[in-house]
């Protein structure tokens, strides 16, 4: 890395950023709007939890060992299925939690595998300045596709239920019948992925490719990893998606091809 | 056709001996929340009774191929279900799901004027009118290489005269074809002059107070 160009702020300099917090807690206190202390506990919350990382990291970086890296991925993993199900819209079955965690373990770590080895080709295969927030974007950014993905799949047999058992009527298979829910809960994960490359570059410039640029990386070279990163998380998106939907679809029938009562 | 011996289901309908026969009319009366609908659920597999089994044509329907089943036995709900698309499209639907051969063009608008529906195959289904909904899912369920059809009140949103001709055209297409119908209806006069058998579901109701209103 290039030292000498990467700005290091001053701890003044970062003491002066908190002037927009100071704002905004005074905006919300003249018009007493009921924010005051979640805005103070956001805050400190974000302070805190960011250094602690950032030690964490730190030390990893200093001494890189595999089983380290991986535990903090895997625990990052946990914590992106952890919450999918707290940002489901509708109450979500054991069936179907077992589902999401299932879809998104195997493909995270497929996409991942293929990442890291294929596209990275990372040496060591853990190093874990790499390893760490690459991994972390692309489970976060999956979360938020495979939320989107669930909660229309859920929503989509809640309101269209009829709908699936007048296809079954008609002698449909419970694949056959649940097939326009599936496309459309695969459609509303994939659709904000696909947005933001649209948009990418003319937009916004995305985080990881800004906080390069900053520390001094070359704009092209920053350029190359978010066009990876953004096909890398495509790839997890639909690969995760479609495992979860084509497992989901199936809790929603018993055995005998009937459409479950609602509350299961 | 249809065995039913001792079927249960759970506070609904509580059934010892019944059969249906096979090539005939055969309609439901009762009143309403008698237990009809849950009856013809029953038949197409879509719930299994708590209790006691269904025999169709000597075969346990629990362990025959649902979805088989259904394409033998196939069923038109009491609001009509309308997939996104044209008149076309929904016709057609029936007939993929089911894995069959898809009707041309003529043979769909034949169909559609049997039973008094004068729109064009390019008509976008959701703007029909209820009564228009309920013939076009009638005339899927015609397309189908079903032998046994169940519908489920399948005149309630038609007018007197119109609700007639749409119901003699279909047991009219049941008799030429020598298939079994099944129909659930509160026109008892109409189930009168057109049914071989009638079924009172009031007999066979767990869950109706007495002095229940008839519909
Ligand atoms: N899925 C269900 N779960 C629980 N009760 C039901 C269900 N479907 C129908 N019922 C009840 O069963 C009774 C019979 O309903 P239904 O078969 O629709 O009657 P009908 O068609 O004769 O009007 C009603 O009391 C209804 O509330
Ligand atoms: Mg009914």
């Amino acid at each position: 890395m290039n030292e000498s160009s990467a700005m290091d702020l001053t701890l003044w300099q970062l003491l002066f950023a908190y002037v927009f917090i100071v704002i905004l807690w005074v905006i919300v206190r003249v018009k007493r709007i009921p924010r005051e202390k979640i805005i103070i506990i956001s805050t400190l919350r974000m302070t805190v939890q960011l250094i602690l990382v950032g030690y964490l990291l730190m030390v990893v970086f200093e001494q890189p060992h595999p089983i380290i890296t991986l535990i903090i991925v895997l625990f990052m993993l946990g914590f992106a299925i952890y919450n999918v199900y707290k940002r489901a819209s509708v109450t979500i079955s054991l069936s179907i939690k077992k589902t999401i965690g299932l879809a998104m373990f195997l493909g995270i770590v497929i996409s991942l595998i293929y990442f890291l080895f294929v596209v990275l080709q990372l040496d060591p295969w853990y190093d874990p300045q790499f390893f760490i927030p690459i991994g972390g974007m692309i489970i976060g950014n999956a979360m938020t596709g495979i939320t989107l993905g669930v909660n229309q799949l859920l929503i989509g047999i809640k309101e269209q239920r009829e709908k699936v058992e007048g296809a079954l009527m008609l002698g449909a298979t419970p694949k056959d019948a649940s097939d326009s829910i599936i496309n459309q809960a695969f459609d509303s994960a994939m659709l904000p992925t696909i947005n933001s490359m649209v948009g990418m570059g003319i937009v916004f410039l995305p985080g990881m490719m800004t906080g390069q640029i900053i520390a001094g990386a070359s704009p092209v070279s920053a350029v190359k990893y978010q066009i990876a990163i953004m096909l890398g998380v495509a790839g997890t998106v639909s690969i995760t998606v479609v495992i979860f939907l084509h497992l989901a679809y199936k809790t929603f029938f018993n055995h005998r091809a009937q459409l479950k009562p609602f509350n299961e | 056709m249809f065995h039913i011996e001792n079927v249960k289901v759970n506070g609904i309908i509580e059934i010892d001996h019944l059969s249906i026969e096979a090539n005939k009319v055969t309609c439901i009366i009762g009143k309403s929340g008698s237990g009809k609908s849950t009856f013809l659920r029953l038949l197409n597999h879509l719930i299994s009774p708590n209790e006691g089994n269904i025999y169709f044509k000597g075969k346990n329907l629990s362990e025959m191929d649902p979805v088989q089943l259904r394409r033998y036995i196939t069923m038109v709900p009491q609001t009509p279900v309308i997939f996104d698309g044209t008149v076309r499209d929904n016709l057609q639907i029936g007939q993929k799901l089911s894995g069959q051969r898809v009707s041309t063009d003529e043979e769909l608008d034949r169909c559609l004027h049997q039973l008094d529906l004068h729109k064009t195959l390019a008509a976008q289904a959701g703007e029909l009118s209820g009564g228009e909904k309920q013939r076009l899912a009638l005339a899927r369920a015609m397309l189908l290489d079903a032998e046994v059809f169940l519908l489920d009140e399948p005149s309630s949103a038609l007018d007197h005269t119109t609700a007639s001709k749409v119901i003699h055209a279909f047991v009219d297409f049941i008799k030429a074809t020598n298939k079994t119908l099944i129909m659930i209806t509160h026109d008892l006069a109409l189930a009168q002059e057109l049914a071989d058998t009638m079924i009172d579901m009031n007999r066979f109701s767990k869950s109706v107070v007495a002095g229940g209103v008839s519909k």
